[in-house]
Protein backbone atom coordinates (compact mmCIF):
# COMPACT_ATOMS: atom_id res chain seq x y z
CA UNK A 1 0.00 0.00 0.00
CA UNK A 2 1.14 3.57 -0.54
CA UNK A 3 3.22 5.16 2.18
CA UNK A 4 1.95 8.49 3.45
CA UNK A 5 4.10 11.33 2.11
CA UNK A 6 5.68 9.26 -0.66
CA UNK A 7 5.04 10.54 -4.14
CA UNK A 8 3.41 7.96 -6.39
CA UNK A 9 5.38 7.89 -9.60
CA UNK A 10 3.99 4.87 -11.42
CA UNK A 11 1.80 5.42 -14.48
CA UNK A 12 -1.85 6.05 -13.76
CA UNK A 13 -4.85 5.40 -15.99
CA UNK A 14 -6.27 8.42 -17.77
CA UNK A 15 -9.66 8.87 -16.17
CA UNK A 16 -12.02 9.68 -18.98
CA UNK A 17 -14.98 7.98 -20.61
CA UNK A 18 -15.48 4.31 -19.90
CA UNK A 19 -12.14 4.02 -18.15
CA UNK A 20 -13.30 6.61 -15.65
CA UNK A 21 -16.49 4.62 -15.02
CA UNK A 22 -14.50 1.43 -14.37
CA UNK A 23 -12.07 3.09 -12.00
CA UNK A 24 -14.79 5.13 -10.26
CA UNK A 25 -16.36 1.82 -9.19
CA UNK A 26 -12.95 0.75 -7.93
CA UNK A 27 -12.88 3.98 -5.96
CA UNK A 28 -16.09 2.75 -4.29
CA UNK A 29 -14.19 -0.49 -3.56
CA UNK A 30 -16.33 -2.39 -6.02
CA UNK A 31 -15.05 -4.40 -8.95
CA UNK A 32 -17.63 -4.08 -11.67
CA UNK A 33 -17.52 -5.10 -15.31
CA UNK A 34 -19.81 -4.12 -18.15
CA UNK A 35 -22.57 -6.63 -18.72
CA UNK A 36 -24.67 -6.43 -21.89
CA UNK A 37 -28.28 -5.51 -21.18
CA UNK A 38 -29.53 -7.60 -24.06
CA UNK A 39 -27.50 -10.79 -24.08
CA UNK A 40 -25.91 -10.65 -20.60
CA UNK A 41 -22.38 -11.15 -21.90
CA UNK A 42 -19.68 -9.83 -19.58
CA UNK A 43 -16.78 -7.91 -21.01
CA UNK A 44 -13.45 -6.37 -20.03
CA UNK A 45 -11.79 -4.02 -20.98
CA UNK A 46 -14.75 -1.59 -21.24
CA UNK A 47 -16.13 -1.25 -24.74
CA UNK A 48 -18.71 0.98 -26.39
CA UNK A 49 -20.88 -1.90 -27.55
CA UNK A 50 -21.40 -5.61 -27.20
CA UNK A 51 -19.39 -7.61 -29.73
CA UNK A 52 -21.61 -10.64 -29.10
CA UNK A 53 -24.98 -9.15 -30.02
CA UNK A 54 -24.37 -5.59 -31.16
CA UNK A 55 -26.18 -3.83 -28.33
CA UNK A 56 -25.08 -0.41 -27.12
CA UNK A 57 -26.81 -0.91 -23.74
CA UNK A 58 -25.05 -2.35 -20.74
CA UNK A 59 -24.84 -2.18 -16.98
CA UNK A 60 -21.88 -2.06 -14.63
CA UNK A 61 -22.54 -5.36 -12.93
CA UNK A 62 -20.76 -6.34 -9.73
CA UNK A 63 -18.15 -9.05 -10.01
CA UNK A 64 -17.88 -11.72 -7.33
CA UNK A 65 -14.31 -10.49 -7.00
CA UNK A 66 -13.04 -14.05 -7.22
CA UNK A 67 -10.89 -15.57 -9.88
CA UNK A 68 -7.87 -17.72 -10.55
CA UNK A 69 -4.39 -16.99 -11.81
CA UNK A 70 -4.29 -17.52 -15.58
CA UNK A 71 -0.71 -16.51 -16.33
CA UNK A 72 1.97 -14.01 -15.31
CA UNK A 73 5.49 -12.87 -15.97
CA UNK A 74 8.15 -11.99 -13.42
CA UNK A 75 9.80 -8.76 -14.47
CA UNK A 76 13.45 -8.95 -13.46
CA UNK A 77 14.67 -5.84 -15.27
CA UNK A 78 12.45 -2.81 -15.41
CA UNK A 79 11.86 -1.41 -18.86
CA UNK A 80 10.00 1.55 -17.41
CA UNK A 81 11.87 3.81 -14.97
CA UNK A 82 9.00 4.04 -12.50
CA UNK A 83 9.19 0.33 -11.77
CA UNK A 84 12.90 0.06 -11.01
CA UNK A 85 12.28 0.17 -7.28
CA UNK A 86 9.59 -2.49 -7.47
CA UNK A 87 11.82 -5.23 -8.90
CA UNK A 88 11.20 -8.06 -9.12
CA UNK A 89 7.48 -7.80 -9.66
CA UNK A 90 4.87 -9.77 -11.55
CA UNK A 91 1.99 -8.51 -13.65
CA UNK A 92 -0.60 -11.30 -13.38
CA UNK A 93 -3.58 -12.14 -15.59
CA UNK A 94 -6.53 -13.19 -13.45
CA UNK A 95 -9.45 -15.10 -14.94
CA UNK A 96 -12.55 -14.01 -13.06
CA UNK A 97 -15.51 -16.24 -12.22
CA UNK A 98 -17.53 -14.18 -14.71
CA UNK A 99 -15.20 -15.33 -17.50
CA UNK A 100 -13.40 -12.08 -18.22
CA UNK A 101 -9.72 -11.66 -17.56
CA UNK A 102 -8.02 -8.71 -15.94
CA UNK A 103 -4.36 -7.71 -15.77
CA UNK A 104 -3.37 -6.93 -12.20
CA UNK A 105 -1.03 -8.20 -9.50
CA UNK A 106 -1.22 -10.56 -6.53
CA UNK A 107 -0.20 -8.94 -3.26
CA UNK A 108 1.57 -10.62 -0.38
CA UNK A 109 2.48 -13.66 -2.43
CA UNK A 110 6.13 -14.57 -2.99
CA UNK A 111 6.68 -14.63 -6.73
CA UNK A 112 7.88 -18.22 -6.69
CA UNK A 113 4.58 -19.27 -5.11
CA UNK A 114 2.45 -18.03 -8.00
CA UNK A 115 0.64 -20.96 -9.61
CA UNK A 116 -1.66 -21.21 -12.58
CA UNK A 117 -5.13 -21.89 -11.21
CA UNK A 118 -4.42 -20.34 -7.80
CA UNK A 119 -7.66 -18.88 -6.37
CA UNK A 120 -7.52 -15.14 -5.68
CA UNK A 121 -9.89 -12.42 -4.55
CA UNK A 122 -9.91 -8.71 -5.26
CA UNK A 123 -8.70 -6.00 -2.92
CA UNK A 124 -8.48 -2.29 -3.56
CA UNK A 125 -5.40 -0.11 -3.41
CA UNK A 126 -5.94 3.64 -3.28
CA UNK A 127 -2.61 4.54 -4.87
CA UNK A 128 -3.40 8.25 -5.04
CA UNK A 129 -6.33 10.30 -3.69
CA UNK A 130 -7.98 10.11 -7.11
CA UNK A 131 -7.12 6.59 -8.25
CA UNK A 132 -7.87 3.19 -6.75
CA UNK A 133 -6.48 0.15 -8.51
CA UNK A 134 -7.99 -3.33 -8.20
CA UNK A 135 -5.42 -5.84 -7.00
CA UNK A 136 -5.67 -9.39 -5.70
CA UNK A 137 -4.61 -11.61 -2.84
CA UNK A 138 -4.71 -15.33 -2.35
CA UNK A 139 -8.28 -16.34 -1.56
CA UNK A 140 -8.87 -17.29 2.02
CA UNK A 141 -10.13 -20.84 2.34
CA UNK B 1 -28.52 -12.17 -34.79
CA UNK B 2 -25.82 -13.30 -32.44
CA UNK B 3 -25.05 -16.45 -34.43
CA UNK B 4 -24.17 -14.58 -37.60
CA UNK B 5 -22.13 -12.05 -35.70
CA UNK B 6 -20.13 -14.68 -33.95
CA UNK B 7 -19.36 -16.92 -36.91
CA UNK B 8 -15.93 -16.34 -38.24
CA UNK B 9 -16.47 -15.07 -41.77
CA UNK B 10 -15.46 -17.76 -44.17
CA UNK B 11 -12.84 -17.42 -46.82
CA UNK B 12 -13.64 -14.37 -48.96
CA UNK B 13 -15.54 -14.87 -52.20
CA UNK B 14 -13.35 -15.85 -55.11
CA UNK B 15 -12.16 -12.97 -57.23
CA UNK B 16 -9.03 -12.60 -59.25
CA UNK B 17 -6.39 -14.89 -57.76
CA UNK B 18 -3.16 -13.15 -56.87
CA UNK B 19 -1.24 -16.39 -57.19
CA UNK B 20 2.00 -15.88 -59.12
CA UNK B 21 0.75 -12.58 -60.55
CA UNK B 22 3.09 -10.27 -58.65
CA UNK B 23 6.84 -10.45 -58.18
CA UNK B 24 9.57 -8.98 -56.02
CA UNK B 25 12.07 -7.57 -58.49
CA UNK B 26 14.40 -5.37 -56.44
CA UNK B 27 15.94 -5.33 -52.99
CA UNK B 28 18.13 -2.92 -51.08
CA UNK B 29 19.68 -2.73 -47.64
CA UNK B 30 21.78 -0.28 -45.69
CA UNK B 31 24.53 -1.48 -43.41
CA UNK B 32 23.22 -2.87 -40.13
CA UNK B 33 24.98 -1.29 -37.15
CA UNK B 34 24.88 -0.59 -33.46
CA UNK B 35 27.61 1.65 -32.06
CA UNK B 36 28.16 4.38 -33.20
CA UNK B 37 24.83 4.46 -35.00
CA UNK B 38 23.96 4.94 -38.65
CA UNK B 39 24.65 8.67 -38.60
CA UNK B 40 21.57 9.06 -40.76
CA UNK B 41 18.13 10.44 -40.03
CA UNK B 42 15.18 8.10 -40.01
CA UNK B 43 14.23 9.38 -43.45
CA UNK B 44 17.71 9.30 -44.98
CA UNK B 45 18.24 5.74 -43.75
CA UNK B 46 15.13 4.48 -45.48
CA UNK B 47 15.80 6.54 -48.60
CA UNK B 48 19.20 4.89 -48.90
CA UNK B 49 17.69 1.42 -48.82
CA UNK B 50 15.03 2.54 -51.29
CA UNK B 51 17.55 3.90 -53.78
CA UNK B 52 19.43 0.60 -53.68
CA UNK B 53 16.26 -1.42 -54.19
CA UNK B 54 15.20 0.71 -57.14
CA UNK B 55 18.62 0.35 -58.71
CA UNK B 56 18.63 -3.39 -58.08
CA UNK B 57 15.34 -3.57 -59.98
CA UNK B 58 16.88 -1.71 -62.90
CA UNK B 59 14.46 1.15 -62.50
CA UNK B 60 14.73 4.89 -62.04
CA UNK B 61 13.17 6.58 -58.98
CA UNK B 62 10.63 8.31 -61.18
CA UNK B 63 9.31 4.95 -62.31
CA UNK B 64 8.10 4.21 -58.81
CA UNK B 65 4.38 4.97 -58.72
CA UNK B 66 3.38 3.12 -55.58
CA UNK B 67 4.78 3.66 -52.10
CA UNK B 68 3.98 1.92 -48.83
CA UNK B 69 6.07 3.56 -46.13
CA UNK B 70 6.29 2.22 -42.59
CA UNK B 71 4.26 4.23 -40.04
CA UNK B 72 7.41 5.80 -38.57
CA UNK B 73 7.68 8.07 -41.61
CA UNK B 74 4.29 9.65 -41.15
CA UNK B 75 3.26 9.74 -44.76
CA UNK B 76 4.52 9.06 -48.26
CA UNK B 77 4.74 12.70 -49.28
CA UNK B 78 8.14 13.61 -47.88
CA UNK B 79 9.60 10.31 -48.96
CA UNK B 80 8.38 10.75 -52.52
CA UNK B 81 9.63 14.34 -52.62
CA UNK B 82 13.12 13.28 -51.59
CA UNK B 83 13.21 10.33 -53.93
CA UNK B 84 12.06 12.24 -56.99
CA UNK B 85 8.94 10.14 -57.36
CA UNK B 86 6.76 12.54 -59.31
CA UNK B 87 3.88 10.32 -60.24
CA UNK B 88 2.69 8.59 -57.10
CA UNK B 89 -0.54 6.81 -57.92
CA UNK B 90 -0.76 4.59 -54.86
CA UNK B 91 0.32 5.48 -51.34
CA UNK B 92 -0.77 3.55 -48.29
CA UNK B 93 0.58 2.61 -44.89
CA UNK B 94 -0.32 -0.48 -42.92
CA UNK B 95 -0.47 -0.12 -39.14
CA UNK B 96 0.15 -3.62 -37.81
CA UNK B 97 3.63 -3.03 -36.43
CA UNK B 98 6.14 -5.64 -37.57
CA UNK B 99 3.44 -7.40 -39.59
CA UNK B 100 3.32 -4.39 -41.93
CA UNK B 101 6.18 -5.16 -44.34
CA UNK B 102 4.80 -8.58 -45.28
CA UNK B 103 1.24 -7.24 -45.24
CA UNK B 104 2.49 -4.53 -47.59
CA UNK B 105 3.55 -7.26 -50.02
CA UNK B 106 -0.08 -8.33 -50.09
CA UNK B 107 -1.31 -4.79 -50.71
CA UNK B 108 1.39 -4.09 -53.30
CA UNK B 109 0.47 -7.30 -55.11
CA UNK B 110 -3.16 -6.23 -55.35
CA UNK B 111 -2.08 -2.82 -56.67
CA UNK B 112 0.18 -4.14 -59.42
CA UNK B 113 -2.10 -6.99 -60.47
CA UNK B 114 -5.04 -4.63 -60.89
CA UNK B 115 -2.97 -1.98 -62.61
CA UNK B 116 -3.49 0.60 -59.89
CA UNK B 117 0.27 1.00 -59.79
CA UNK B 118 3.12 -0.51 -61.76
CA UNK B 119 6.16 -0.40 -59.48
CA UNK B 120 5.48 -0.38 -55.74
CA UNK B 121 8.31 0.41 -53.35
CA UNK B 122 8.12 -0.84 -49.76
CA UNK B 123 10.81 0.64 -47.50
CA UNK B 124 11.19 -0.08 -43.78
CA UNK B 125 13.83 0.79 -41.26
CA UNK B 126 14.72 2.71 -38.14
CA UNK B 127 17.49 3.82 -35.86
CA UNK B 128 16.55 1.20 -33.30
CA UNK B 129 19.93 1.53 -31.60
CA UNK B 130 20.79 5.22 -31.76
CA UNK B 131 17.21 6.48 -31.70
CA UNK B 132 14.34 5.77 -29.26
CA UNK B 133 14.55 2.11 -28.31
CA UNK B 134 11.74 -0.39 -28.28
CA UNK B 135 12.59 -1.25 -24.68
CA UNK B 136 11.97 2.30 -23.50
CA UNK B 137 8.26 2.39 -24.10
CA UNK B 138 7.10 5.26 -21.95
CA UNK B 139 3.56 6.46 -22.19
CA UNK B 140 3.88 9.97 -23.50
CA UNK B 141 0.80 9.72 -25.64
CA UNK B 142 -1.51 6.83 -26.20
CA UNK B 143 -1.50 7.16 -29.98
CA UNK B 144 2.21 6.45 -30.32
CA UNK B 145 2.43 3.78 -27.64
CA UNK B 146 2.02 0.14 -28.56
CA UNK B 147 -1.34 -0.94 -27.26
CA UNK B 148 -2.58 2.63 -27.17
CA UNK B 149 -5.03 3.78 -24.56
CA UNK B 150 -5.83 0.28 -23.36
CA UNK B 151 -2.20 -0.36 -22.45
CA UNK B 152 -1.97 3.07 -20.82
CA UNK B 153 -5.08 2.54 -18.69
CA UNK B 154 -5.06 -1.20 -17.91
CA UNK B 155 -1.48 -2.49 -18.32
CA UNK B 156 0.97 0.28 -17.49
CA UNK B 157 -0.34 0.91 -13.95
CA UNK B 158 0.76 -2.65 -13.11
CA UNK B 159 4.10 -2.46 -14.86
CA UNK B 160 3.23 -4.36 -18.02
CA UNK B 161 4.91 -1.85 -20.27
CA UNK B 162 6.86 -3.43 -23.12
CA UNK B 163 6.69 -6.22 -25.72
CA UNK B 164 8.80 -8.87 -23.98
CA UNK B 165 6.51 -8.60 -20.95
CA UNK B 166 3.30 -8.90 -23.00
CA UNK B 167 4.44 -11.93 -24.89
CA UNK B 168 6.00 -13.53 -21.81
CA UNK B 169 2.43 -13.90 -20.54
CA UNK B 170 1.72 -16.22 -23.49
CA UNK B 171 5.04 -18.02 -23.20
CA UNK B 172 4.46 -18.90 -19.54
CA UNK B 173 1.02 -20.26 -20.30
CA UNK B 174 2.47 -22.30 -23.19
CA UNK B 175 5.06 -23.78 -20.85
CA UNK B 176 2.31 -24.67 -18.42
CA UNK B 177 -0.01 -26.24 -21.00
CA UNK B 178 2.55 -28.00 -23.18
CA UNK B 179 5.71 -28.35 -21.12
CA UNK B 180 7.74 -26.07 -23.38
CA UNK B 181 11.20 -25.61 -21.85
CA UNK B 182 13.79 -22.81 -21.71
CA UNK B 183 16.30 -25.06 -23.54
CA UNK B 184 13.90 -25.14 -26.47
CA UNK B 185 13.76 -21.34 -26.58
CA UNK B 186 17.54 -21.51 -26.37
CA UNK B 187 17.67 -23.81 -29.41
CA UNK B 188 15.99 -21.03 -31.39
CA UNK B 189 18.44 -18.39 -30.19
CA UNK B 190 21.34 -20.70 -31.02
CA UNK B 191 20.07 -21.47 -34.52
CA UNK B 192 19.66 -17.78 -35.38
CA UNK B 193 23.13 -17.04 -34.03
CA UNK B 194 24.65 -19.95 -35.94
CA UNK B 195 23.19 -18.63 -39.18
CA UNK B 196 24.52 -15.17 -38.44
CA UNK B 197 28.06 -16.58 -38.44
CA UNK B 198 27.61 -17.21 -42.17
CA UNK B 199 26.27 -13.71 -42.80
CA UNK B 200 28.87 -10.92 -42.96
CA UNK B 201 26.07 -8.33 -42.78
CA UNK B 202 24.83 -9.69 -39.47
CA UNK B 203 25.55 -7.65 -36.36
CA UNK B 204 26.26 -10.90 -34.51
CA UNK B 205 28.62 -12.32 -37.12
CA UNK B 206 31.77 -13.31 -35.27
CA UNK B 207 29.93 -13.76 -31.99
CA UNK B 208 28.88 -17.38 -31.66
CA UNK B 209 26.59 -18.49 -28.86
CA UNK B 210 26.50 -21.67 -26.77
CA UNK B 211 23.65 -23.10 -24.72
CA UNK B 212 25.64 -22.29 -21.58
CA UNK B 213 25.89 -18.65 -22.67
CA UNK B 214 22.18 -18.63 -23.38
CA UNK B 215 21.16 -20.09 -20.00
CA UNK B 216 23.52 -17.71 -18.23
CA UNK B 217 21.96 -14.70 -19.95
CA UNK B 218 20.14 -12.50 -17.41
CA UNK B 219 16.38 -12.88 -17.10
CA UNK B 220 14.45 -9.90 -18.42
CA UNK B 221 10.80 -10.88 -18.01
CA UNK B 222 10.39 -14.53 -17.16
CA UNK B 223 10.73 -16.67 -19.25
CA UNK B 224 12.45 -14.17 -21.58
CA UNK B 225 16.14 -13.73 -21.09
CA UNK B 226 18.15 -10.99 -22.73
CA UNK B 227 19.25 -13.54 -25.36
CA UNK B 228 15.62 -14.33 -26.15
CA UNK B 229 15.21 -10.79 -27.42
CA UNK B 230 15.70 -9.21 -30.82
CA UNK B 231 18.58 -6.84 -31.43
CA UNK B 232 18.33 -3.08 -31.32
CA UNK B 233 20.08 -1.83 -34.44
CA UNK B 234 20.13 0.95 -37.00
CA UNK B 235 19.27 -0.08 -40.53
CA UNK B 236 16.76 -0.12 -43.34
CA UNK B 237 15.78 -2.36 -46.21
CA UNK B 238 13.39 -2.09 -49.12
CA UNK B 239 11.84 -4.12 -51.91
CA UNK B 240 10.14 -3.31 -55.21
CA UNK B 241 7.06 -5.22 -56.34
CA UNK B 242 5.68 -5.33 -59.86
CA UNK B 243 3.42 -7.46 -62.03
CA UNK B 244 4.60 -10.74 -63.52
CA UNK B 245 4.42 -9.22 -67.04
CA UNK B 246 6.54 -6.24 -66.13
CA UNK B 247 8.99 -8.42 -64.19
CA UNK B 248 9.99 -10.13 -67.42
CA UNK B 249 11.50 -6.85 -68.72
CA UNK B 250 13.60 -6.20 -65.63
CA UNK B 251 17.10 -7.29 -64.80
CA UNK B 252 16.79 -9.66 -61.84
CA UNK B 253 15.30 -13.13 -61.67
CA UNK B 254 11.81 -12.37 -60.35
CA UNK B 255 10.62 -13.94 -57.12
CA UNK B 256 6.92 -14.79 -57.36
CA UNK B 257 4.39 -14.14 -54.66
CA UNK B 258 2.48 -17.43 -54.68
CA UNK B 259 0.19 -16.72 -51.76
CA UNK B 260 -0.21 -14.03 -49.16
CA UNK B 261 -2.62 -13.14 -46.36
CA UNK B 262 -2.94 -11.03 -43.23
CA UNK B 263 -4.85 -11.51 -40.03
CA UNK B 264 -5.39 -10.21 -36.53
CA UNK B 265 -6.13 -11.98 -33.28
CA UNK B 266 -9.39 -11.17 -31.55
CA UNK B 267 -9.43 -8.79 -29.83
CA UNK B 268 -6.35 -7.40 -31.53
CA UNK B 269 -6.02 -4.45 -29.19
CA UNK B 270 -6.01 -6.32 -25.89
CA UNK B 271 -3.89 -9.37 -25.19
CA UNK B 272 -5.46 -10.86 -22.05
CA UNK B 273 -9.07 -11.45 -23.09
CA UNK B 274 -8.75 -13.96 -25.90
CA UNK B 275 -10.66 -17.24 -25.84
CA UNK B 276 -7.57 -18.95 -27.19
CA UNK B 277 -4.54 -16.89 -26.26
CA UNK B 278 -2.30 -18.71 -28.73
CA UNK B 279 -4.52 -17.83 -31.67
CA UNK B 280 -2.84 -14.95 -33.42
CA UNK B 281 -3.29 -13.23 -36.76
CA UNK B 282 -1.03 -15.80 -38.38
CA UNK B 283 -3.34 -18.61 -37.25
CA UNK B 284 -5.98 -17.26 -39.60
CA UNK B 285 -3.71 -15.96 -42.34
CA UNK B 286 -1.50 -19.02 -42.85
CA UNK B 287 -4.16 -21.39 -44.23
CA UNK B 288 -5.38 -18.63 -46.54
CA UNK B 289 -1.90 -17.99 -47.90
CA UNK B 290 -1.26 -21.70 -48.44
CA UNK B 291 -4.65 -22.08 -50.14
CA UNK B 292 -3.86 -19.23 -52.52
CA UNK B 293 -0.41 -20.66 -53.20
CA UNK B 294 -1.71 -24.19 -53.68
CA UNK B 295 1.02 -25.62 -51.44
CA UNK B 296 1.25 -26.87 -47.86
CA UNK B 297 3.84 -26.45 -45.07
CA UNK B 298 5.48 -29.67 -46.30
CA UNK B 299 6.48 -27.90 -49.53
CA UNK B 300 8.35 -25.09 -47.81
CA UNK B 301 12.13 -25.20 -48.19
CA UNK B 302 12.92 -22.43 -45.67
CA UNK B 303 11.04 -19.99 -43.46
CA UNK B 304 11.99 -16.45 -42.49
CA UNK B 305 9.91 -15.99 -39.36
CA UNK B 306 9.50 -12.70 -37.53
CA UNK B 307 11.62 -13.34 -34.46
CA UNK B 308 11.00 -10.42 -32.11
CA UNK B 309 11.60 -13.03 -29.36
CA UNK B 310 12.47 -16.72 -29.45
CA UNK B 311 9.08 -17.91 -28.22
CA UNK B 312 7.38 -16.06 -31.05
CA UNK B 313 9.28 -18.23 -33.54
CA UNK B 314 8.02 -21.37 -31.83
CA UNK B 315 4.51 -19.98 -31.69
CA UNK B 316 4.52 -19.04 -35.37
CA UNK B 317 5.91 -22.43 -36.37
CA UNK B 318 2.87 -23.98 -34.68
CA UNK B 319 0.35 -21.49 -36.03
CA UNK B 320 1.71 -21.74 -39.58
CA UNK B 321 1.05 -25.47 -39.40
CA UNK B 322 4.57 -26.89 -39.51
CA UNK B 323 3.58 -28.86 -36.43
CA UNK B 324 0.63 -29.12 -34.06
CA UNK B 325 -0.05 -26.60 -31.31
CA UNK B 326 2.15 -27.53 -28.38
CA UNK B 327 4.72 -29.45 -30.42
CA UNK B 328 6.83 -26.42 -31.30
CA UNK B 329 9.32 -27.11 -28.53
CA UNK B 330 10.20 -30.53 -29.91
CA UNK B 331 10.17 -29.16 -33.47
CA UNK B 332 12.93 -26.63 -32.86
CA UNK B 333 15.24 -29.12 -31.18
CA UNK B 334 17.88 -31.30 -32.76
CA UNK B 335 18.87 -28.95 -35.57
CA UNK B 336 15.60 -29.15 -37.49
CA UNK B 337 15.47 -25.37 -37.91
CA UNK B 338 19.14 -24.96 -38.74
CA UNK B 339 20.67 -24.80 -42.21
CA UNK B 340 20.97 -28.40 -43.31
CA UNK B 341 17.91 -29.33 -41.26
CA UNK B 342 14.38 -30.07 -42.37
CA UNK B 343 13.18 -26.45 -42.18
CA UNK B 344 15.90 -23.82 -41.99
CA UNK B 345 14.53 -20.79 -40.15
CA UNK B 346 15.95 -17.29 -40.46
CA UNK B 347 18.90 -18.20 -42.60
CA UNK B 348 20.27 -14.66 -42.18
CA UNK B 349 20.18 -14.72 -38.40
CA UNK B 350 16.86 -12.94 -38.05
CA UNK B 351 15.98 -10.05 -35.79
CA UNK B 352 17.74 -12.00 -33.07
CA UNK B 353 21.15 -12.09 -34.71
CA UNK B 354 21.25 -10.19 -38.02
CA UNK B 355 19.48 -6.92 -37.22
CA UNK B 356 16.05 -5.58 -36.40
CA UNK B 357 14.77 -4.17 -39.63
CA UNK B 358 11.08 -4.51 -38.84
CA UNK B 359 10.97 -7.82 -40.68
CA UNK B 360 11.87 -6.29 -44.04
CA UNK B 361 15.24 -8.03 -43.77
CA UNK B 362 13.33 -11.33 -43.69
CA UNK B 363 11.72 -10.52 -47.03
CA UNK B 364 15.11 -9.55 -48.46
CA UNK B 365 16.71 -12.81 -47.26
CA UNK B 366 13.86 -14.87 -48.71
CA UNK B 367 14.37 -13.18 -52.08
CA UNK B 368 18.13 -13.81 -51.93
CA UNK B 369 17.53 -17.49 -51.18
CA UNK B 370 15.17 -17.84 -54.11
CA UNK B 371 17.52 -15.95 -56.44
CA UNK B 372 20.26 -18.38 -55.41
CA UNK B 373 22.31 -15.50 -54.02
CA UNK B 374 22.55 -16.47 -50.36
CA UNK B 375 26.24 -17.42 -50.53
CA UNK B 376 27.27 -19.65 -47.63
CA UNK B 377 23.70 -19.54 -46.27
CA UNK B 378 22.16 -20.90 -49.45
CA UNK B 379 19.50 -23.54 -48.94
CA UNK B 380 20.28 -26.05 -51.66
CA UNK B 381 17.74 -26.02 -54.48
CA UNK B 382 15.54 -23.58 -52.61
CA UNK B 383 12.35 -23.35 -54.60
CA UNK B 384 9.58 -22.28 -52.25
CA UNK B 385 9.98 -20.28 -49.05
CA UNK B 386 7.86 -18.24 -46.74
CA UNK B 387 8.16 -15.10 -44.71
CA UNK B 388 6.00 -14.00 -41.77
CA UNK B 389 5.34 -10.72 -40.06
CA UNK B 390 4.25 -10.19 -36.45
CA UNK B 391 3.12 -6.96 -34.86
CA UNK B 392 1.62 -5.36 -31.78
CA UNK B 393 -0.37 -7.92 -29.79
CA UNK B 394 -0.14 -10.65 -32.42
CA UNK B 395 -1.21 -9.21 -35.75
CA UNK B 396 0.15 -11.46 -38.45
CA UNK B 397 1.02 -11.64 -42.11
CA UNK B 398 2.52 -14.28 -44.36
CA UNK B 399 3.81 -14.54 -47.91
CA UNK B 400 4.66 -17.78 -49.71
CA UNK B 401 7.32 -17.03 -52.33
CA UNK B 402 8.91 -19.06 -55.10
CA UNK B 403 11.64 -18.71 -57.65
Amino acid sequence: MTQAGTEYTKPLPTLQGLTQEFYDWCGERELRFQRCSECSAWRHVPREMCAECGSFRCEWAPSSGRGTVFTWTVVARALHPAFKDALPYAPVVIEMEEGVRILSEVLDCPLDELEIGMPVEVVFDEVTPGVTLPKFRRARA
Amino acid sequence: MSASRRELNSHPAAGVSLKDQACIVGLGETEYVRRPGSGLSLLALQLQAAVRAIEDAGLAPNEIDGLMPFPNLGSAEGFAANLGTQNLRYAATIHTGGAAPVASLQAAATAVVTGVAQHVLIPAGWNGYSGPRARDTVAEDAASMPGGAIARDYYLPYGLTAPPQWYALMARRHMHEFGTRPEQLGAIALAMRKHAQLNPRAVMCGRPLSLEDYLASPMLSDPYRVLDCCLETDGAAAVVVTSVERARDLKQKPVYIMGTASGQPYPADEITNRKDIFETGLTRAAPEAFAMAGVSPRDIDFAEIYDCFTFEVLQQIEETGFCKRGEGGAFVEGGRIELGGELPVNTHGGLLSEAHVLGMNHIVEAVRQLRGEADQRQVKDAEIGLVTGWGDFGDGSIAVLRR
